[in-house]
């Protein structure tokens, strides 16, 4: 087949979109002025990189060498202006970066002040008291462990799995986020329901043999198993 | 020190009121300055069992609402000088209290007496909860059957959890006091055992009451089990939880079927 490229037109379509800048508004003297900037790179080097940066020069009056100048002084220091400020137009030419005007000012977000935010979300959750009848606990993160017992009534539901160091006399949910590997284990088995990513088996179907027991259960495919722990 | 004890269950008809009435007539035998509170703003029963029905005039709610001081709810009992009853009233319901105004009546109880008993209501709503809103200690009272002891462990979570020393991040002292129990049926293994409650509700045992007519009878009188006859088997335990209640050491007896005859210790407390 020898098909031919019809030239087609294409739409072009023009978006708006607003970004946040530093603005960086130079006093006299620029020598000073500089240095400061150099002893903020000396901190933290990369500070600038990749931010897009405009040029305020309504607080000094400075010729289109001085301009140039102070554009390729900031090149140099890896900041990229991308536009100018608050500058007479005549004082720009081509090859300098556009003017602008109508910025408004915001509060910028410091991505250092971040950080401690950032801490990574626990993944398990201990209970030292016993979970009394009617109480339930909802942790999707991750494995919960209860060091005491899960009264009957009680719900525990885990996105992991469930450690139970006390008598299970309630109901344990694991794996409720579709983690069909979470596991159940108890010291004592009278649970009035175990489920494992959404398979269930009520106390009715639990065998007698396993009451009173260390047991686990855990998922085979699509069959809960329970088993005692040796 | 005052301290406020919440005598709650969750589940009704297992002893709350008879144990209140005894618990406080017997602390007040024992010199100490007792009130009596009756949470059951509708259906109060407190001032029978103390036989001060005939004697109530202004009760919980006017003094909530601000219709009537303090002063003129309390009143005294006839035999116990030490022992007052604060009533509720009968022709309102449980939304008639409001959290500041059982805040500001204790707050005031406080500094008259040694001891405040609140007598909760069943259930776990507005006057089971604010019961034991304010409370230090707690009785809970159980049967030795298991909706009662389920219903106990319901009320335990929400003392560790709905009340102010709770969400300060204190804990309230709990107890839990066996009631109704039979020895004969426990025996024949109709009843759940104390080990089993103890086991479930990981609490503290304050002591056994066993079935007894007695209980009845002093209701029937309008008096506290503990004044109505003192040598009866359940007036003597809860003579010994009153005493355990004010920090002494009392020998736990388990009721056996001999009448009047204890002679089987409980082996441990639980822990």
């Amino acid at each position: 087949m020898n098909a031919i490229a019809q030239p087609t037109r294409q739409l072009v379509r023009m978006r708006g979109r607003s970004y946040v800048a530093f603005v960086f508004a130079p006093v006299v003297p620029i020598v000073g002025w500089l240095e400061e900037i150099d002893a903020t790179l000396a901190r933290s080097p990369g500070f600038f990189a990749g931010k897009p940066v405009v040029l305020d020069l309504s607080a000094v009056d400075l010729s289109e060498t001085a301009i140039t100048h102070l554009v390729a002084s900031l090149e140099q220091r890896n900041v990229r202006v991308l536009g100018i400020e608050g500058v007479d137009p005549v004082r720009l030419t081509a090859s300098m970066p556009p003017l602008l005007t109508g910025g408004r000012s915001c509060v910028l977000m410091q991505n250092e002040l971040k950080k401690p935010e950032t801490k990574p979300k626990p993944t398990s959750l201990l209970l030292e008291n016993p979970v009394r009848s009617g109480q339930s606990i909802v942790f999707t993160e991750g494995d919960v462990t209860v060091l005491g017992s899960v009264g009957s009534g009680a719900e525990i539901v885990a996105g992991g799995s469930i450690h139970i160091y006390g008598t299970l006399r309630g109901r344990a949910m694991a794996g409720v986020n579709g983690n069909s590997a979470a596991r159940i284990y108890c010291q004592k088995i009278e649970a009035e329901l175990l489920a494992i990513d959404g398979y269930y088996q009520t106390a009715e179907e639990i065998d007698v043999a396993l009451r009173n027991r260390p047991a686990q259960a855990w998922l085979e495919g699509d069959v809960m198993r329970i088993a005692p722990l040796s | 020190m005052a301290k406020v004890l919440v005598v709650t269950s969750g589940k009704g008809g297992v002893g709350k009121t008879t144990s209140t009435a005894a618990l406080g007539a017997a602390l007040a035998q024992r010199g100490e300055k007792v009130v009596v509170v009756d949470f059951d703003v509708g259906l109060r029963n407190l001032d029978l069992i103390l036989g001060a029905e005939r004697r109530v005039v202004f009760d919980l709610i006017n003094v909530v609402q601000g219709v009537a001081k303090l002063s003129q709810a309390l009143i005294r009992d006839k035999r116990l000088e030490n022992l007052w009853l604060l009533p509720a009233s009968q022709t309102r319901d449980k939304d008639a209290l409001t959290d500041e105004g059982v805040r500001s009546i204790i707050a005031d109880l406080r500094t008259k007496f040694d001891w405040i008993l609140c007598d909760s209501p069943a259930g776990i709503e507005r006057g089971a909860t604010l019961a034991m809103r304010y409370a230090d200690e707690a009785v809970i009272v159980t049967n030795p059957e298991v909706s009662s002891v389920r219903d106990s462990d319901r009320i335990i979570g929400m003392l560790d959890s709905k009340t102010v020393k709770a969400e300060s991040g204190e804990r309230v002292e709990k107890h839990v006091l066996i009631t109704r129990y039979d020895s004969g049926r426990a025996a024949r293994g109709e009843m759940l055992s104390i080990e089993d409650i103890l086991e479930i509700l990981a609490t503290p045992l304050l002591g056994i009451i066993p079935e007894s007519q007695d209980v009845l009878r002093a209701s029937n009188v309008g008096s506290p089990v503990t004044l109505n006859n003192a040598a009866s088997a359940p007036a003597r335990a809860y003579i010994d939880a009153a005493r355990r209640l004010m920090g002494e050491t009392v020998e736990m007896m388990v009721p056996t079927e001999r009448k009047g005859l204890m002679d089987r210790l409980l082996g441990r407390r639980a822990a």
